[in-house]
């Protein structure tokens, strides 16, 4: 295998500028799938992260996804009933025992639950009126459940722990309404009750809409707005492990028959973009691979016609087929080596150049840098994804070349 | 063939290196091409043969159906007593590295490599001596026949002359019991052609190998210690 190695390499060096053309081809190709794939794979992976921490990773819902089963249908499982004209009954709104349902939650190891009541209010000030969304939340499990406390510019949960009477709102809210720290904002609830808040803490998001809309008060104070005591509409639950999120709130919904949806499941339509986005990339930068491909399927088809001779030369000094063969796929197998040797640092280059740009993505009040995913998997399906399609170009003008009979080329030649 | 007749024919053929029985080689088309019609000849260790004809006559067909480069329609070719005509592609090119060397019209070196390169390229294939070895005996090959200044040559900083002495030192590379060589000299000038033509009956003189030449030249046919003269594909005159 060296020989025919070394026969290879030398083949190839006989022909540099041909040789470096085609590697040429490969080289930008590995680069640029290497970058497009990073710049995609970061983007997937920033965008989830984005998922997965700012929001529950489970959420169960004050409702049911299918009508509870009549009582009738229960008792008789097997027996041929049919109801008509089943309304659902009226319940009081929010989920009933939650209390029991948080405290079994979080007894569970990995899992982390808070309940929460969020309502609609109306700020009113300076003779305008703001709708908000009001998150109430217990306030000492605000931290544990969610990330807001990463985003507070002033402030913190801590002065919502000692300040019942507090809200946490966000700073383009402040900005829009002129608020300040310290300031006594009065909210209406949909039932006409109206409290007074004080500002205690302030956080930026960059989601221009969140920052505007959302604010936390003590799920209490929120109770007591909307007449609901003792009341959540909702329980949201963090998992050590999210990707355990689907498996964990079918086995929850079956549990207690609230629907109970996981990050994956509210997130489905854009799990299937992300998919589809990624279908298009790769089939992008497969495509400059494959164009490479044919360079190299060019310079070795080349090589092997005029090697036609050679090629005789060496069968009949005794080199079998398959070494003619493996001489010039080695030649595909150089060039793709070559080609990740130096596409690899290259499509380095650009994703360090690219991880540079800062830009002011649609939504976000923040400029962010281009999200790139650094990991080994990037440059193994960048690298050997040239490799292969270096040596299967190199396939068949390597069968052809094996299939070469010395006589029809003597024959020629005497 | 019956089976009986089959086990004979591949028993061990005496001391001959090479024979062939009734080969005969047609290229199968609208209008059939015999290339060789029943040639039958054997060849012992220490033999010079050479073969001559007028052009056309089929002496290089003939060359390659006993250097395995091509299989007979009919008729078997045996090498150091073994049937080849039963061997498969691979087989048979592992037969032309360990026992036959051959030398053709143009030197056929790889045009990458130096002279030496050239030399160790069968024995690195065979794989039999370590590279230190391989590469002592290229440099004595290439030494004895003249060539000790010209290892690290490319063949084309080479004259025509060099360059076949470079391929018979190829030839000779893996030690082969049989040289088959295709007009050899015909495309040297006179001097270089002698003394190719001294080379090639030397090889033979050594007793050990046999050398088998297809020549134009009557000089060279002369000095062979015998003759096959072929017309149309049959052998017209053996002496
Ligand atoms: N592929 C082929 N198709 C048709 N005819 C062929 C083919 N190869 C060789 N021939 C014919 O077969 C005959 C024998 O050819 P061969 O090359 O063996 O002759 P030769 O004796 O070596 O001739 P020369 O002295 O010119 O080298 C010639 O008539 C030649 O034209
Ligand atoms: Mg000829």
């Amino acid at each position: 295998m060296r020989l025919l190695a070394f026969i290879a390499l030398k083949h190839l060096l006989a022909r540099k500028r041909q040789s470096i053309v085609s590697l040429l081809g490969i080289v930008i190709g590995v680069a640029f799938f290497l970058t497009i794939s990073s710049l995609m794979q970061g983007s997937e992976k920033d965008f989830m992260k984005r998922l997965v921490d700012n929001s529950p990773h489970i959420t169960v819902y004050d409702e049911y996804r299918t009508p509870r089963k009549q009582p009738l249908q229960t008792l008789h499982p097997d027996a041929v009933i049919e109801l008509r004209h089943v309304t659902p009954e009226t319940e009081t709104r929010g989920v009933r025992g939650y209390r029991q349902i948080l405290d079994q939650l979080q007894a569970t190891p990995g899992v982390r639950a808070s309940a929460v009541l969020t309502a609609q209010a109306i700020l009113s000030y300076a003779g305008r009126d703001i709708s908000l969304n009001l998150n109430g939340m217990i306030p000492s499990e605000i931290r544990d459940i969610t990330t807001i406390e990463d985003h507070m510019t002033q402030g913190g949960v801590d002065d919502l722990i000692a300040n019942r009477d507090g809200i946490i709102v966000g700073e383009g809210l402040m900005k829009k309404e002129n608020l300040r720290m310290g300031d006594n904002i009065t909210l209406a609830s949909s039932t006409g009750q109206v409290r007074t808040f004080k500002i205690v803490a302030a956080f930026r998001t960059g989601r221009a809409n969140y920052d505007e809309t959302e604010a936390f008060v003590d799920i209490k104070r929120v109770q007591a707005m909307t007449g609901r005591s003792n009341r959540a509409n909702s329980i949201i639950i963090k998992l050590a492990d999210p990707n355990a999120a689907l498996a964990f709130s079918r086995a929850l919904e079956a549990r207690i028959g609230y629907k109970s949806v996981s990050w994956q499941e509210a997130s489905e339509d854009l799990m299937s973009t992300l998919f589809i986005r990624n279908l298009i990339m790769y089939s992008v930068v497969s495509a400059v691979l494959i164009v490479a491909a044919f360079g190299i399927y060019n310079i070795i088809s080349t090589v092997v016609m005029e090697k036609h001779r050679d090629i005789a030369i060496l069968k009949s000094m005794g080199f079998q087929a398959l070494d003619i063969q493996h001489i010039f796929l080695v030649q595909g197998a150089l060039l793709g080596i070559a080609g990740c040797l130096t596409g690899l640092p290259l499509g380095m280059a650009l994703m360090t150049a690219l991880g540079r740009v800062r830009f002011k993505p649609p939504g976000l009040t923040d400029p962010v840098n281009m999200p790139l995913d650094w990991s080994a998997p990037q440059f193994i399906l960048a690298g050997s994804f040239a490799f292969a399609a270096a040596v299967l170009a190199s396939y068949l003008p390597a069968r052809k070349a094996a299939q070469v009979q010395p006589v029809d080329i003597l024959r020629g030649n005497t | 063939m019956t089976g009986a007749a089959k086990k004979a024919a591949q028993e061990p053929q005496g001391d001959f290196l090479l024979e062939a029985r009734e080969v005969a080689r047609v290229l199968e088309g609208d209008v059939p091409v015999h290339l060789v019609r029943g040639v039958s000849l054997t060849v012992k260790a220490g033999d010079f043969l050479a073969i001559t004809g007028p052009s056309g006559s089929g002496k290089s067909s003939l060359l390659y159906l006993l250097g395995l480069l091509d299989t007979p329609s009919t008729g078997e070719v045996f090498i150091g007593g073994r049937d080849a005509s039963m061997l498969n592609d691979d087989a048979r090119a592992r037969v032309r590295l360990e026992n036959l060397g051959f030398i053709f019209q143009f030197h056929f070196l790889l045009p990458e490599f130096t002279a030496l390169e050239n030399v160790m390229m069968p024995m690195r294939r065979l794989g039999r001596l370590s590279d230190r070895e391989i590469k002592a005996r290229a440099e004595k090959l290439l030494t004895d026949l003249g060539l000790g200044d010209q290892v690290k040559k490319l063949p084309r900083q080479m004259s025509g002359g060099q360059a076949q002495r470079v391929a018979i030192a190829r030839a000779l590379a893996n030690d082969p019991m049989l040289i088959l060589a295709d007009e050899p000299t015909g495309n040297l000038d006179t001097a270089s052609s002698r003394n190719v033509q001294m080379i090639l009956k030397d090889i033979a003189a050594q007793g050990n190998r046999a050398v088998v030449a297809v020549t134009h030249e009557t000089d060279f046919a002369e000095k062979a210690g015998r003759r096959i003269h072929l017309v149309d594909g049959r052998i017209a005159e053996n002496a």
